[in-house]
């Protein structure tokens, strides 16, 4: 039996996985959840026909997601993950010790239902005893807090999905004011090269400007999201990701990792320069 | 037997694209082959059912088939003893009203405080008006409904007056008394027209204020294309026994095109059906958004979101619970900066903002998300912007000084002045802005310090100034003296 997945990058590309069996198949109040059972990229996580992850590659996009702010921000104690259904943002933050609290809000209860049965290698840390987890929608969520987290880490699908409100300027100024002095937020930040995944990249931008007086963006590579090539976004309010950067403290955790290292961090923020000008807005 | 589950103009658009019919009528586009990026933009579907009147999809001048049965369909379903389907927007049915109603010379009750659709009609058939100013609420600035005594007043005054005109609801979502006027007019021989261009919702929903024709008004101007879910410009006259519905299509059609949009027919015609079918599941929702919007507007300190703590009995005798109208003058924004704030820096369109409140129309088809933002943009806004609200303007509306009926100031000899330099003299033309469109000055009234006071202030915060032949509005029309 000859079965693929194929999420569609634009008009005139696509992306196909061969497919051994299928495992899950839900429907939720926000959106259709999969999980399909692969060789090539073991299981893999799709939401409305989006692939969200693979057991394969996942580490690169969690690790980048978490330890970036992590290393900039080693003081970091109370963090706020918004979105991270998986649970592999929250796997990658309990490793850090110092961290007293995490506080996920994901607004698909569903998601993390499916995830804790077919995915335990992303969301085997979700009993964590310091991690507290609320099925909200994160834009309400945030708005009502003050001055309370170190960081906030939006670990969302793309603005086409229930994720829109995750970026927009009102999350982002929400996130502000929740965000305590030296805070920061790190955001799952689209990719330059599709035209839908381009928009969206060029739009958080402008938003999150609009609002930190600090910002920047790091990249990624990961294999199965469109095009390759992923982004991250880095606001605070003042800390700087290279400038504060203890690299020797990071290394002193001990932390095992397979994607991210300190040299790593250094160069991530060096980007290509077709990139620079989309987000300068220098692009159509 | 027609139920509401039928859709008569629907369903024979739908037979007519079954029989491949070639086209050698208008329009010319030919199902969008002749006008390509119109065809790319729209969607071929769309450009397919934009077809013109032919004896299969009847005639709406002179309805005998289809549309005859979706009218009527539509008059069952809002409780009405007849309905007509309107394609040039519910100023076309307003004015309708009012030209059925009157001809040169009667005189209409009406608040100052109406669309200026209603005036128009004025202007075009020569009635007169005879104003009364609506209660005002002295902490929001917002103009009311009339109060009950006013109305009397003016009956007494008037008892030649051949009817009474009233907004239901306000733009803000203010009602009147509706049973009550219907009796006092009927008393006295006058029709009860209402205005219910943001009152769709009210014949659908329950615990709604009174339906204009359900409380016994002889006449009633419903804009389906607001709440009711059909496409813009697409709207409904609906009329009580008490009025000739073959009088009514002859002033209907004295001005409407005799090329009736099948595509704005068709969207009444399932937008009927679906408020038929679902309106009262469709109105719960949008209280239920509305009612939550309000309470954590409110909670956030700083705006005040109204509700029906405002009733009071009279001049606010209901209260519209889907209406979400804000008041903003104490975090020192008016309201047109709000609303203009909220569409540069946060990409959410408000309906309107005027000096000190701004309205969000609120229906079945937002979602949670959707108010999130809304209430966390608001929460930014005011984080972001808010300032001390001294030397603010306070009040939207000046009780007007009528020297002269609309239509004989329109057409009189006029000169056109500085506007600085205008006041005292009787204006010719008309100065709003849009939204939401009530008149600060309509032809025939007096010019004060006052009024150019307010005007100045809305200019400088943003409102979009209209109705007046200078289209910068430095300039203005005054009656020649």
């Amino acid at each position: 039996m000859d079965l693929w997945f194929t999420e569609k990058y634009g008009a005139g590309a696509q992306f196909s996985i061969k497919v051994e069996r299928q495992l899950a198949s839900k429907k939720s109040y926000y959106q259709r959840i999969d999980i399909l059972e692969t060789k090539e990229f073991g299981r893999i996580l799709t939401l409305d026909g989006c692939l969200m992850l693979t057991e394969k590659d996942e580490f690169i996009y969690h690790e980048m997601m978490v330890h970036v702010p992590m290393a900039a921000h080693p003081e970091a104690k109370k963090v706020l993950v918004i979105g991270a259904g998986d649970g592999g943002t929250i796997r990658e933050l309990t490793r850090y010790s110092t961290v007293e609290e995490i506080e996920m809000v994901e607004i698909d209860q569903l998601v993390v239902e499916v995830c804790k049965e077919y995915l335990p290698q992303t969301a085997c840390k979700l009993g964590d005893p310091r991690v507290k987890i609320f099925f909200e929608d994160g834009l309400k969520y945030v708005r009502t807090k003050k001055d309370t987290y170190d960081l906030i880490l939006v670990d969302s699908t793309d603005p086409s999905g229930p994720g829109e409100g995750l970026f927009t300027r009102e999350f982002y100024g929400n996130c502000y004011s929740a965000l305590r002095e030296g805070g920061v937020l790190v955001n799952q930040h689209e990719s330059p090269y599709y035209k839908n995944d381009a928009l969206a990249m060029k739009r958080a931008h402008r938003q999150i400007k609009a609002v930190f007086p600090y910002c920047a963006v790091y990249q990624a590579h990961i294999p199965t999201y469109p095009s390759g090539h992923w982004l991250f976004g880095f606001a605070s309010k003042g800390r700087h990701p290279l400038e504060d950067l203890d690299g020797e403290r990071w290394e002193n955790l001990g932390l095992k990792t397979r994607y991210y290292n300190i040299d790593l961090h250094r160069g991530c923020f060096a980007l290509p320069n077709y990139v620079k000008e989309m987000l300068d807005g220098n692009t159509k | 037997m027609l139920s509401q589950n039928d859709t008569p103009i629907y369903d024979a658009l739908c037979r007519l694209r079954e029989t491949g019919l070639v086209h050698f009528d208008v329009p010319g586009h030919k199902g969008g082959r002749g006008n390509k990026p119109l065809k790319e933009f729209l969607g071929g579907e769309c450009l397919k059912n934009d077809v013109n009147s032919m004896k299969p999809l009847d005639n709406l001048c002179h309805p005998v088939s289809v549309i005859h049965d979706s009218e009527e369909l539509a008059a069952q379903a809002f409780g009405a003893h007849s309905a007509f389907f309107m394609v040039n927007g519910t100023t076309a049915a307003v004015q309708a009203m009012i030209l059925s109603a009157c001809k040169a010379g009667d005189k209409i009750i009406m608040p100052r405080n109406v669309h200026r659709s209603a005036i128009n009609a004025l202007v075009l058939c020569g009635a007169v008006p005879v104003y009364i100013n609506p209660g005002v609420n002295q902490r929001l600035g917002i103009p009311l409904g009339m109060a009950v005594k006013d109305v009397e007043e003016a009956v007494k005054a008037h008892p030649d007056a051949k009817a009474i005109l009233v907004n239901n609801p306000t733009y803000y979502g203010i009602c009147s008394n509706l049973p009550y006027l219907a009796k006092l007019a009927h008393d006295h021989g006058m029709l009860l027209l209402a205005d219910e261009a943001h009152g769709t919702h009210f014949y659908f929903g329950e615990n709604m204020p009174a339906a204009a024709i359900h409380a016994g008004a002889d006449m009633a101007a419903v804009s389906m294309h607001k709440t009711g879910g059909s496409l813009t410009q697409s709207s409904f006259l609906l009329c009580g026994s008490g009025v000739s519905a073959g009088h009514v299509r002859q002033i209907i059609n004295l001005t409407q095109t005799t090329s009736g949009s099948y595509l704005l027919m068709c969207s009444l015609d399932l937008a009927r059906r679906n408020l038929s079918l679902n309106g009262k599941e469709m109105c719960r929702k949008t209280v239920e958004f509305a009612a939550y919007a309000r309470e954590e507007i409110n909670g956030m300190g700083g705006y005040y979101a109204f509700g029906d703590e405002i009733v009071n009995g009279d001049t606010v005798y209901a209260f519209d619970p889907t209406k979400l109208s804000v008041h903003t003058r104490d975090i020192g924004l008016a309201g047109i900066e709000v609303y203009d704030l909220m569409r540069e820096e946060y990409d959410i369109q408000l309906e309107f903002g005027d000096i000190g409140n701004f309205l969000a129309i609120i229906t079945a088809g937002d979602r949670a998300l959707e108010i999130e933002r809304l209430i966390s943009a608001l929460s930014e806004i005011k984080r972001l912007h808010s300032r001390d609200k001294a030397g603010m303007l306070a009040q939207e509306y000046i009780s007007p000084d009528v020297v002269t009926t609309p239509q004989a100031a329109f057409y009189s000899g006029k000169t056109a002045l500085p506007i600085g330099e205008s006041a005292g003299h009787v204006c010719g033309e008309f100065v709003m802005c849009y939204p939401p469109g009530i008149p600060i000055l309509a032809p025939g009234e007096r010019i004060t310090e006052e009024i150019l006071t307010y005007i100045a202030y809305a200019k400088e915060k943003g409102c979009v100034l209209t109705g007046a032949e200078d289209m910068a509005i430095e300039h203005i029309n005054v009656v020649a003296e």
